[in-house]
């Protein structure tokens, strides 16, 4: 996937409900429109990302599988 | 942000309760939700500092059989005098599974409220001095109520 991240966040090992966490706290720091990198291999990740960015309003651009976890592109919503 | 709310009561102090209750409340307000965790009954053991408790023979005795703490309550099944606490805390451990204690304070840094119950602290005889100062403040019933009536999903754990 071609999207450059502004920031990367490596969940990776990490289990429920620390991505999530990391990723709102991330956020925060972060300004309109900027993309968010999550590298996470907890399986529950890969559904809570999405409801994650449906419930907030950030939009999950897209995600691809790396090797041995996924890699989520999400951005801010402005 | 009154349209955007989450209400957990805690009222259970062993370690797998206590560790849902920190996780539903960690997933709210990661998720942007206004959160606030009444502490009630064994649920202020999770917010005590760890320090002996009680002024009466019978508070103290309270105190010296549990003086709180997160990290010291064992699970509601298996405990096995404290065998099944290290046990379950190895396997979260091995797991990857955030420590109660760092599931507390990503709550506070998500800006979770935590709210103490007057009542049970009366009745534990567990003082301001005995929480952790993260608690925002100590409570009744009516303040609960407020929140609860104005959050869109409430939990009693």
């Amino acid at each position: 996937m071609d999207i450059q991240a502004d920031k990367v966040q490596d969940s990776i090992g990490q289990l429920c409900p620390m991505p999530i966490a990391f990723m709102a706290r991330n956020m925060r720091g972060m300004e309109p429109g900027q993309v968010l990198e999550i590298q996470a291999d907890d399986e529950g990740a890969h559904a809570d990302i999405p409801a994650w960015c449906e419930q907030t309003g950030n939009e999950l651009l897209g995600e691809e599988q790396a090797d041995g976890y996924y890699r989520y592109f999400v951005r801010k919503a402005g | 942000m009154a349209d955007n709310k989450a209400t957990i009561v805690v009222f259970s102090g062993e370690m797998d309760k206590i560790f849902a209750a920190y996780t539903i409340a960690t997933g709210a307000a990661a998720a942007g939700m206004d959160t606030t965790m009444f502490f009630t009954f064994w649920g202020i053991k999770s917010i005590q500092k760890g320090n002996r408790t009680g002024k009466g023979l019978m508070g103290k005795m309270l105190g010296l059989i549990n003086r709180g703490g997160i990290e010291r309550q064992g699970p509601s099944k298996f405990n096995f005098g404290g065998l099944g606490r290290w046990m379950f805390k190895k396997m979260m451990a091995d797991k990857g599974v955030a420590k109660l204690t760092e599931l507390r304070e990503m709550c506070v840094d998500l800006g979770v409220h935590l709210l103490a119950c007057k009542m049970s602290m009366d009745v534990m005889e567990i003082d301001r001095t005995d929480l952790i100062d993260e608690v925002e403040d100590v409570v009744g019933v009516a303040k609960m109520i407020k929140e609860a009536s104005e959050s869109q999903i409430q939990f009693f754990i």
